[in-house]
């Protein structure tokens, strides 16, 4: 089965996320850049389809050149080579033309099934799987916890807020992890060195045949207008129970009127 | 005046969502709001008196097999079908995994801008949003196209309207592409009587400090008391304490209620990510240096085995 895996480099979650004071984008240069966690359960689960199924692991990550780190990181895990979309030209791009670029990728790369994480840690905007699909005229399978591959069928499992819903489509298709459907390996000191050899090739809007009005701050189809930062929370009173910590809890509820 | 389509988000136990009368509310100040109803045979009729209660002056639906029976491609080429005829002011979908998928959809099928997680939407199509875990604040507007955005739960406080809407059903022409995705089966899991976790006033929620599995009746006994969702830190749900849909955090939902309450929870980013922009924080926890007092209108240092049963024990006597 041929896989591909969107990888996405983002901000480190667990650190401080800005945008830009310049264009509202995020801000990458001051940020430790990983790879965004919810792609590293859609890389395991492609390397263990592989290992049940055979075939072949791509990583497909769109980013400006810094995001090759997360791309080595990724192979060291174990996919087989990388594609990486890169122009000066996507910087500012929104979502709509996001996937207009990443579907002329994957119309290049055969895929019988595409992964993702569910949502990027830094957007959360979810919208990706979708947008392709639509763009390829392919099934997608978001926010599996479960995925069976049984020849050409796909069975996934989704969480939904009643419980759960059991979905089937036939390949190509793209499917959506999220983080309760494995647990990634670390990458083993073998992985790493191997990585390093791994094909990565790099393509440029003109090799995917997408204009560069298409996509940036020319082609964007919102914009952010400003940003700014929440102040943080002040004022808050803490006690240490002495043995009315209960009590006194539920006195602030009152005169805030939840009790 | 231009019409507002607002997707309507209902479940079969509950009926019209929160965030639908909180939708229709926000669709009043920019037109006349029409209420989109997607879902099996007989869902409007069902959901109608509600929606006319919040000011829907009109409801299109579209219901069957053909719609419920697949994910969300096939919804969406109906809504694309539908803002092509009626051309709206704006289109308002809930920021629900659903919503945000259809919008998605949307937003290729009309080449359209979409913003989601919209907390905010002005009548001149400036739309705010929260990002980074709630420590940004982003003013945004669709560029191309109609405003499509997706609403956060707990944004806009719903109030009633009342309108008498006339049922339209829409002819569901669904193409063969849009039945790629088929739902073989829905599993309804036991959640009881508690309100659904995004759209709650009051959330409880229990952290590594709860201990294990059975003592999280503690925190759901004050969820009950309060009226509340329960919700569970990542550290907690990895420690199989309590299921994951019930996890609140940056890999979980993003909850936003009027009241936050943190039980043995130290206050990670990965936590506050989905809690933080909580209007009133009330946080117990052994540690007095742990993070998420930092965030807290409220805090007991101490041991929430003897504070949280005192707690309740206290609130009882109050009713």
């Amino acid at each position: 089965m041929n896989i591909v895996v969107l990888v996405k480099q983002v901000p480190d979650s667990g650190a401080d996320r800005n945008l830009r004071t310049d264009d509202n984008t995020v801000d990458r240069g001051s940020a430790n850049n990983v790879i965004n966690e919810m792609d590293e359960y859609a890389i395991e689960e492609a390397l263990k389809i592989k290992e049940a199924h055979g075939g072949e692991v791509t990583i497909l990550t769109m980013g400006p050149d810094r995001a090759t780190e997360s791309i080595r990181k990724a192979l060291s895990m174990g996919p087989d080579k990388a594609v990486h979309v890169v122009d000066d030209a996507l910087h500012g791009s929104c979502a709509v033309a996001t996937s207009k670029v990443l579907a002329a990728a994957l119309g290049q790369l055969n895929a019988d099934l595409v992964l993702c994480g569910s949502e990027s840690t830094d957007g959360r905007v979810q919208v990706m799987p979708h947008m392709l699909a639509e763009r390829l005229g392919i099934a997608a399978l978001t926010g599996a916890r479960k995925l069976t591959v049984d020849g050409a069928t796909l069975t996934v499992e989704r969480q939904t807020e009643e419980g759960y819903e059991v979905v089937t489509a036939s390949t190509p298709a793209i499917v959506s992890v999220w983080d309760t459907i494995n647990e990634p390996r670390y990458p083993s000191f073998k992985g790493i060195m191997a990585a390093k050899k791994k094909p990565v090739q790099s393509l440029s809007l003109a090799d995917l045949g997408v204009a560069t009005n298409e996509v940036g701050f020319d082609g964007a189809t919102s914009a952010v207008l400003e940003h700014s930062t929440r102040p943080p929370r002040s004022g808050g009173v803490k006690v240490t129970d002495e043995g009315s910590g209960g009590t006194q809890l539920v006195e602030f509820l009152a005169t805030e009127k939840f009790v | 005046m231009s019409e507002v389509l607002v997707v309507v988000e209902a479940t079969a136990e509950f009926g019209v969502k929160k965030v639908t009368l909180e939708m229709l509310t926000l669709a009043r100040e920019l037109g006349a709001p029409s209420a989109v109803v997607l879902g099996g045979t007989g869902a409007a009729e069902a959901l109608a008196g509600k929606l006319g209660e919040y000011g829907a002056e009109k409801i299109y639906a579209a219901e069957g097999e053909e719609i419920d029976g697949y994910l969300v491609a096939p919804k969406a080429t109906v809504v694309a079908d539908l803002v092509k005829r009626v051309q709206p002011a704006a289109v308002l979908l809930a920021s629900s995994q659903e919503g945000k998928e259809i919008a998605a959809r949307l937003a290729v099928k009309l080449d359209n801008g979409i913003l989601t997680d919209v907390v905010a939407l002005a009548a001149d199509g400036t739309a705010t949003q929260v990002a980074f875990a709630g420590s940004t604040i982003v003013k945004s507007k669709v560029t191309r196209g109609l405003p499509l955005v997706t609403v956060r739960p707990n944004s806009v406080n719903p109030t009633p309207a009342a309108a008498t809407p006339a049922v339209e059903q829409l002819t569901v022409a669904v193409t063969d592409s849009d039945k790629l995705a088929k739902v073989v089966d829905r599993v309804a899991e036991q959640k009881g009587s508690r309100p659904e976790l995004t759209e709650a006033g009051v959330v409880v929620s229990g952290g590594r400090g709860v201990g294990n599995a059975d003592n999280f009746k503690l925190v759901e006994e004050l969820a009950d008391l309060l009226g509340g969702a329960v919700g569970a830190s990542r550290a907690a749900v990895d420690s199989g304490f309590y299921p994951h849909q019930f996890q609140v955090g940056q890999t979980g939902k993003t909850v936003s209620p009027q009241l936050y309450i943190a039980l043995g929870i130290s206050g990670a980013i990965q936590h506050r990510a989905g809690m933080q922009t909580s209007k009133t924080i009330v946080a117990v926890n052994k540690d007095g240096e742990a993070p998420i007092f930092e965030l807290a209108d409220f805090g007991v240092v101490g041991d929430l085995f003897k504070i949280v049963p005192q707690a309740a024990e206290e609130i009882r006597k109050r009713k």
